[in-house]
């Protein structure tokens, strides 16, 4: 049993919903209790989709328990196949179902229903979502190309056949759905990419998607993994199976865009793309070189995603933005070495959990001006007064935007720049609050670009400093640093045991120090005080361990 | 009032049900009693539920969370038990100002049949005097939506003092405003003391006893008012206090029981009531006529169709409701008006076959159906926003009214050429 207060990830059967919404012509039977349908929601509302999912639930109650819930599956499976007349089925269960064992799968198969069906076995307490919707699209390529699966010792095609063949190379883009991040307007920008290097797209999957689509995934020339999350199975099993090469790079960012281009054309034996086409097709280089962009060398940003987006999010704040990395961590299990290799390359340590609270109290210890992370660490990050973007799943309403808005490309590497620089203070206004700190308006941590920026007032009365170092109760309990702290007001910072006592010209040097980087200052001056053996902090040992950490 | 309609026959339905489960009560309970936790004990589909359903809410000092059922625990009964005081300790030693402790069933947990009343009993010796541990079911495969609020209340019930005082006790969450104007209002009729279940504070229960009149203000509650009347409380029949009508009744309803002097209920309730419909009349013009159709969903649909159609002019095409409870619904039944089709429970797709044939002019629903009925050119009202609304009352009579006026007004104003 395990104390959660919030999942990063559903459970199984809704990765394969979103496979299953995010296609056409493919319908799920999903044996669950009433109360499941909430699901629904996270299409019509969230992705504001304008008809409900393909899934018919057998929504069973207490009394059917008593019963024969295996007929309650059966007749389920032949209406919906009779209303929806769909071109493949999906069937399988929910936590609960998969406790009473109906085998829906297996009904489903004895009975005629004169479409292709997919058994998806979905263990509901060991996996999560985007397991759940990586092993559906599988599972359900692997049914429909059963037919097509070349006699072993076939030989591979030659990725140029389309030389040979007198046409243009195409590719298949795999692994955008419904709820992803900004799936929509990446496959946009790619298809567009692709298009002006003289690549066709074959088939997009699973969004838009028909079942009489993937049938054609093997007439590719290369495979695209957009989103390993979801498209990496399948990918790497299209590989085995037809021999089919697969492009790895994410193409987030503009080095990843340029990598993914080369890598491209590697495969597909294409002339290798212009040195310069970046500087030309995104105005993110030149925005990033402008002095404007100065003050944001080194600005510390913490990192917390899925696999794919954290990566890629790294490799622009340290290489394209200045940034200095000083978290960096996911939720996907499955790609965690990927993270862990990442993490490496900038000296840390990858955070792997889908604990909240663990991902809390790292971003509090690592006290960093920036967060990228998602819908939670926003309000992680609000907590501890931190700006913050959201870059990655999960998401809420806000991040299905009705304007162009791509993570991916020349134009999603645009997007970026804004939206991680938004959060940000601007940069007059941040010298102008490091040297006249007694304005009535413009006070600590006000951000006026923002609207919503810190209340004046509110920020003046309480220290943002401390509750960034300290976290919220319920974190630095679970640190063990506070002592069962119930209260939001955070303790002074002499009560931590085994720190220097602050003393009060100590404070008060603390205090002029620009409120984005002093929790990091805080932490800085203990270290150096512990390290030191210097019993109490005064103005002098802030000034002493200023020097000491800026060699 | 008025003799009782004919009703053409109940339509009673199954198949698929596009409802939420008990546990969504959790969304609203944890704010009315702020010193309560709340434990769901299932599976991460339950902890995706709650945190979909309360939005940004979770990020507030959380008040709710899920013991995520494991493999582990799904091996050994025993082992569950052992896992869940360890997940207990954990969670009252983080939050020590927690009082009360509800552990709320889930699917997962009732089809193991994990017992989660003996657990409560047990974690409750253990921590007496400092957190009282309770328990509910708010599975969906027993319970639908606000039915896990009439699980929690239930749950507390045995915990009430006992007191033969004579007091009025209001049945059912209300919004904190509203409660003090009800207050206020049978302060002026000289009707007291008045108490509320469930209390702002967990740990300040009312009493009960054989001097204990209930008065519902929600219609879910039907354990709950079981619960109570064993305890010796009668209830005052009563439509439910939604809209002008409704409200009115209900107050008087009450004042009658407390041997109140008529005159009285007239010269404090007849301004309001007069007030409440000058309130009502632009939103009346602008539903009257226009016919409504409501999903099952919450079991307050019928009181809901009553107001629409008696004080706001709008025709009935169906009332659906996921669970007719007769004895508590008999004063809303009896104000229907004449061959109102009711509907108990629901088949989904054939219920929207009803609706697409029926085009209706408003149809109440929940999220899952709603933006799908817009694109059909289908006006909605989603259903969750009536329970987390302030709609009780006369007062609320004319804001009650708008939620269901906002849609339509809506797609008048809105033009695209």
């Amino acid at each position: 049993m395990e104390l959660t207060l919030w999942t990063y990830e559903g459970p199984p059967h809704v990765g394969a919903m979103r496979i299953a919404a995010s296609m056409e012509g493919l319908h799920y039977v999903l044996h669950a209790p009433q109360g499941d349908t909430y699901a629904d929601l996270l299409f019509t509302m969230i992705e504001r989709r304008d008809r409900r999912p393909p899934v018919t639930y057998t929504t069973f109650q207490a009394r059917d328990l008593g019963g024969d819930t295996a007929e309650l599956v059966k007749r389920s499976i032949q209406q919906a196949v009779d209303r929806f007349q769909p071109e493949a089925l999906l069937v399988g269960e929910s936590c609960t179902a998969e406790l009473i064992q109906d085998q829906p799968g297996a009904l489903a198969g004895g009975m005629n229903l004169g479409v292709p069906v997919v058994n998806l076995e979905l263990p509901a307490y060991s996996k999560k979502e985007n397991w759940g919707a990586a092993e559906t699209l599988y599972q359900l390529c692997r049914t429909l190309l059963r037919e097509q699966l070349p006699a072993p010792g076939t030989p591979r095609p030659s990725p140029d056949r389309w030389r040979a063949e007198g046409r243009r190379p195409r590719v298949n883009l795999l692994g955008p759905s419904l709820l992803g991040f900004r799936c929509r307007d990446d496959i946009k920008e790619i298809r567009g990419l692709l298009g002006e290097h003289g690549i066709d797209v074959n088939v997009v999957a699973p969004m838009g998607a028909r079942p009489a689509d993937l049938v054609r995934l093997p007439e590719a020339d290369a495979n695209v993994c957009l989103y390993p999350e979801v498209a990496g199975p399948l990918c790497s099993w299209l590989e085995r199976q037809f021999g089919t090469p697969v492009v790895r790079t994410v193409p987030i960012g503009v080095g990843a865009t340029r990598r993914f281009l080369a890598e491209l054309s590697t495969v597909l034996d294409l002339e290798a793309p212009e040195a310069n086409e970046a500087d030309l097709r995104s105005r993110m280089p030149w925005y990033s070189r402008s002095v404007d962009s100065t003050y944001l060398t080194g600005k510390r940003v913490f990192i917390f995603a899925d696999a794919t987006h954290a990566i890629a999010a790294a490799r622009i704040a340290a290489d394209e933005l200045g940034f200095t990395v000083v978290g960096l961590g996911t939720y996907s299990r499955e790609l965690a070495r990927e993270v862990r290799a990442a993490a490496k390359e900038l000296g840390l340590e990858a955070l792997i959990t889908d604990d909240y609270l663990a991902v809390e109290k790292a971003m509090g210890e690592a006290a960093p001006e920036l967060v990228l992370g998602t819908q939670m660490e926003r309000h992680s990050a609000k907590r501890l007064g931190i700006p913050c973007a959201v870059i990655s799943a999960p998401l809420h309403v806000q991040d299905v935007p009705a304007r162009y808005a791509p993570q991916m490309g020349w134009e999603g590497a645009n997007v970026i720049f804004d939206s991680w620089v938004h959060p940000l203070m601007m940069g007059l206004e941040e010298h102008l609050i490091g040297m006249f700190r007694h304005d009535f308006e413009f006070v600590e941590g006000h951000r006026s670009h923002l609207a919503e920026g810190a209340p004046p007032r509110q920020a003046a009365a309480h220290e943002p400093d401390v509750a960034a170092v300290a976290g919220s109760s319920m974190a630095a309990a679970a640190n063990g640093t506070a002592a069962a702290g119930a209260t939001a007001t955070l303790a002074p910072p002499t009560v931590t045991e085994g720190t220097a006592v602050w003393s009060a010209d100590g404070e008060a040097a603390l205090r002029k120090i620009p409120f984005f980087v002093r929790g990091k200052v805080k932490t800085n001056t203990e270290t150096f005080a512990r390290d030191h053996g210097v019993a109490a902090i005064t103005e002098e040992v802030l000034y002493d361990a200023k020097a000491h950490y800026s060699k | 009032m008025a003799s009782t309609p004919t009703l053409p026959p109940l339509l009673r339905e199954s198949g698929q049900r596009e409802v939420f489960c008990g546990l969504t009560s959790i969304v609203w309970l944890h704010r009315r009693m702020p010193d309560a936790f709340f434990l769901v004990v299932g599976s991460r589909t339950c902890a995706h539920l709650v945190q979909s359903a309360a939005g940004v809410m979770i990020f507030a000092e959380p008040r709710f969370g899920t013991a995520i059922l494991g493999e582990r625990d799904l091996a050994g009964l025993a082992d569950a038990n052992e896992e869940l005081d360890r997940v207990v300790n954990d969670l009252l030693e983080r939050r020590p100002e927690i009082r009360t402790l509800f552990l709320v069933g889930s699917c997962p947990s009732e089809v193991i049949k994990l017992d989660l009343a003996k657990a409560a009993e047990r974690i409750n010796t253990r921590m007496r005097g400092r957190v009282r541990v309770v328990n509910y079911s708010g599975s969906g495969i027993e319970t639908t939506f606000t039915q896990g609020e009439d699980g929690a209340l239930s749950a507390l019930v045995p915990l009430l003092p006992s007191s033969d005082e004579n007091q009025l006790l209001l049945v059912g969450t209300l919004a904190d405003g509203v409660e003090d104007r009800f207050l206020t209002l049978f302060e002026r009729l000289g009707i007291g003391p008045v108490r509320s279940l469930p209390p702002r504070q967990s740990t300040a229960l009312p009493a009960v006893g054989p001097g204990t009149k209930l008065l519902l203000a929600q219609p879910f509650l039907s354990d709950t008012v079981r619960a109570l009347e064993r305890r010796g409380a009668t209830r005052l029949p009563s439509p439910y206090p939604l809209g002008v009508e409704g409200s009115r009744a209900w107050m008087a309803a009450a004042a009658a029981a407390f041997g109140v002097d008529p005159n009285l209920v007239a010269e404090v309730l007849d301004p309001l009531v007069e007030r409440g419909r000058r309130a009502l009349a632009p939103l009346r013009r602008q539903l009257e006529g226009k016919r409504l159709f409501l999903m099952p969903d919450s079991q307050l649909e019928i009181p809901l169709a009553r107001f629409l159609s008696r004080e706001c002019g709008m025709e009935l095409v169906e009332v659906g409701t996921p669970y007719l409870d007769r004895p508590l619904m008999a004063e809303e039944l009896a104000l229907l008006p004449e061959g109102t089709q009711l509907s108990e429970g629901q088949d989904l797709e054939r219920q929207l076959e009803r609706v697409r044939a029926a085009r209706p002019d408003l149809v109440v629903c929940g999220l899952g159906i709603a933006n799908p009925l817009e694109a059909e050119g289908i006006a909605t009202k989603w259903s969750i926003e009536l329970v987390f609304s302030p709609i009780h009352g006369i007062d609320q009579a004319a804001d009650l009214a708008e939620l269901f006026a906002r849609p339509l007004h809506r797609r008048q104003l809105l033009k695209w050429n």
